[in-house]
């Protein structure tokens, strides 16, 4: 079985971003930058598959500029077998993103995609389900736990509420959540390796995809922020006030 | 032309989600429809039938929409879709799992979790975890919309609307329903609570939450919330979490126990009207954005809270 996995460069999570005073958009010159939390997990997934003998060949996919190849070098060294660069400089939204690996999914033949559930920096948590439509696949969102079978794969996924268990017929998209797996550090000997793997490129255009934005970004601005209140001494003091001063209970 | 709303229910009633949606769709300036798709559902179509500001109710009962999995209901959506300006749905795991699917098939780019609506094709949403709020035209000739519920007021009842059944759609038949794990509760659900109380991983296991937060919640007929930190180390249920990729909350009272205020968290819960932390750190970050901070061990805070609770006179 192969399995395609997708990876973001985004600014890591530990980042507090800043907004440009002119309204123009998000700071990202020499902001830390680091692979989507989620397409970690979505590495990791895969690459157990292919430990515990599922899986036999990963691809890693990213689509960004030259230094997304980074992201997949770091997903080789997870243990990823080959990696593939969308080479792009322009601003992708998750359809032009679902259309391009749709592309790319036409000449890999993958029987397996796994997908982070959301990027953190656009929140968007899109691609995973578009790619699933493109494709007429079906799809196994949020990810608790991925079972694979033979030609089905049995998705327990978290939901309100709960937990929801779906069967999907595969070829089809899994999209991670939190708890699916724990991701692990490449070790030095393995990074060393991955520098050795095959790292293709290609573009958009080359497949075809036209990724002209569909949303117009008119403003980005600072969030209405929230000041500080007061540090209370005692309980007694705490339920006063939010009783009598803020009149909540 | 129209917009359709995509009620969340779970057949026998409507979810406060679908109330607050529908203010967004409202605000979107043209008449609205609910689709309720589900499985002997009509009590929940009878209940989208009173929400003030419905026009029409069109009812897909079938058993392929009983757990509204993405596949089948999606295509019943596009199926519908042709009569609609805007398709809106709130950002349940259920929207968001389904909407993003009709969406790619009308060839639309979704706008997702909107906290506000500008004007008919113009929106804000909150990006960065909430670190930056883009205003976003959408230039697609249908829209695609999912509805932060935690940034729109319940609509209200008062309507009168008819219910018309629409057919199914063909079932593409590549996923099934195999079972679920929920949860039994008599509280209030996160998103809808008033008062929520969360605790986080220094409450250290599961028997924790139940001993020292769940007679406050209890006795404040609060729900219960938690950090990530306390989900991954298994003292709270997944659904329980607040955050950037939790649950995006906005109550009354919000009660952070033992949370350092990463983030990711406060992305879920920072537009709560009022704020409590309870930290041992007096430089947690919580503190921050609290409107009162209590510093001191939770072991010793929250047995007095909970006896202050008690005593009406306190
Ligand atoms: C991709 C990604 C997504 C994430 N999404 C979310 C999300 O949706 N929601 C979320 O919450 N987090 C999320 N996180 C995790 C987030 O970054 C933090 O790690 C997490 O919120 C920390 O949880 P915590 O505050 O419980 O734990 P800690 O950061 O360990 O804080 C524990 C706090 O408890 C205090 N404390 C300890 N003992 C006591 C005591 N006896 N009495 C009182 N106070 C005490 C400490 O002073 C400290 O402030 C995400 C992270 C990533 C990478
Ligand atoms: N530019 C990209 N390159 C590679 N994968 C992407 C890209 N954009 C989105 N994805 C994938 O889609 C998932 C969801 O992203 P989003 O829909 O933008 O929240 C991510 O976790 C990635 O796995």
């Amino acid at each position: 079985m192969k399995v395609l996995v997708s990876v973001k460069r985004v600014v890591d999570f530990n980042v507090k971003i800043r907004v440009r005073p002119d309204g123009s958009g998000v700071e990202l010159a020499n902001v830390k930058m680091s692979m989507n939390p989620f397409d970690e997990i979505a590495v990791e997934e895969a690459v157990r598959l292919k430990e515990q003998g599922k899986a036999t060949e990963i691809v890693a996919v990213s689509i960004g500029p030259q230094q997304a190849g980074e992201t997949i070098r770091t997903a080789l060294a997870m243990g990823a077998d080959r990696g593939l660069l969308v080479k792009t400089d322009a601003a992708v939204e998750p359809l032009a993103v679902a259309k391009i690996l749709k592309g790319v999914i036409a000449q890999e033949q993958p029987d397996l995609v796994i997908m982070g559930k959301q990027a953190i920096d656009d929140d968007s948590n899109q691609t995973g389900q578009m790619l699933a439509a493109l494709l007429g696949w079906p799809q196994g969102t949020f990810a608790f736990k991925v079972n694979v079978g033979e030609g089905a794969v049995d998705v327990t996924r978290e939901v309100d509420g709960g937990l929801q268990t779906v069967g999907l017929k595969l070829p089809a998209i899994v999209t991670t959540d939190l708890r699916l797996n724990e991701p692990r550090y490449a070790s030095l000997p393995n990074i060393m390796k991955a520098k050795k793997k095959p790292l293709d490129e290609t573009s958009p255009e080359a497949l075809g995809v036209d990724v002209a934005p569909r949303l117009k970004v008119l403003k980005t601005a600072e969030p209405g922020g929230r000041k500080a209140g007061v540090k209370v001494a005692s309980v007694a003091e705490l339920v006063s006030k939010l009783k009598t001063e803020a009149g909540v209970l | 032309m129209t917009t359709l709303l995509i009620a969340e229910h779970d057949n026998a009633h409507l979810k406060d989600a679908t109330h607050k949606a529908l203010s967004a769709a409202k605000a979107l300036g043209a008449p609205v429809h609910v689709l309720v798709a589900g499985a002997n559902a009509r009590a929940a179509a009878e209940a989208a039938a009173k929400l003030d500001g419905v026009e029409k109710v069109l009812l897909a009962d079938a058993p392929a929409y009983e757990h509204m999995l993405a596949e089948p209901t999606a295509a019943l959506i596009v199926s519908l879709a042709g009569s609609y300006d805007a398709l809106v749905a709130p950002s349940t795991s259920n929207g968001k799992n389904i909407m993003p699917r009709v969406a790619a098939l009308l060839d639309v780019m979704q706008v997702s979790d909107i906290t506000k609506v500008v004007s008919p094709d113009t929106f804000e949403r909150p990006i960065y975890a909430g670190n930056a709020i883009q205003t976003v035209q959408a230039t697609d000739p249908k829209k695609v919309i999912t509805v932060r519920t935690a940034a729109f007021p319940a609509a209200g009842e008062g309507g009168l609307a008819a219910i018309e059944n629409v057919n199914a759609a063909a079932d593409p038949q590549v996923s099934s329903f195999k079972g679920e794990e929920i949860a039994k509760s008599d509280r209030p659900e996160l998103t809808s609570a008033r008062i929520i109380i969360s605790g986080g991983r220094s409450l250290g296991s599961a028997e924790n939450f139940k001993t020292y937060i769940e007679p406050i919640a209890d006795k404040l007929g609060a729900a219960m919330g938690a950090s990530r930190a306390a989900v991954d180390a298994g003292y709270a249920p997944n659904d329980w979490q607040v955050g950037q990729t939790g649950k995006v909350v906005a109550p009354d009272l919000y009660i952070a126990v033992g949370i350092s205020g990463a983030i990711q968290h406060l992305a879920g819960m920072k537009d709560s009207k009022v704020i409590v932390a309870i930290n041992k750190d007096e430089e947690a970050p919580i503190f921050q954005v609290a409107d009162y901070g209590l510093v001191g061990d939770l072991f010793t805070i929250l047995p007095e809270l909970n006896s202050a609770l008690s005593n009406p006179s306190a």
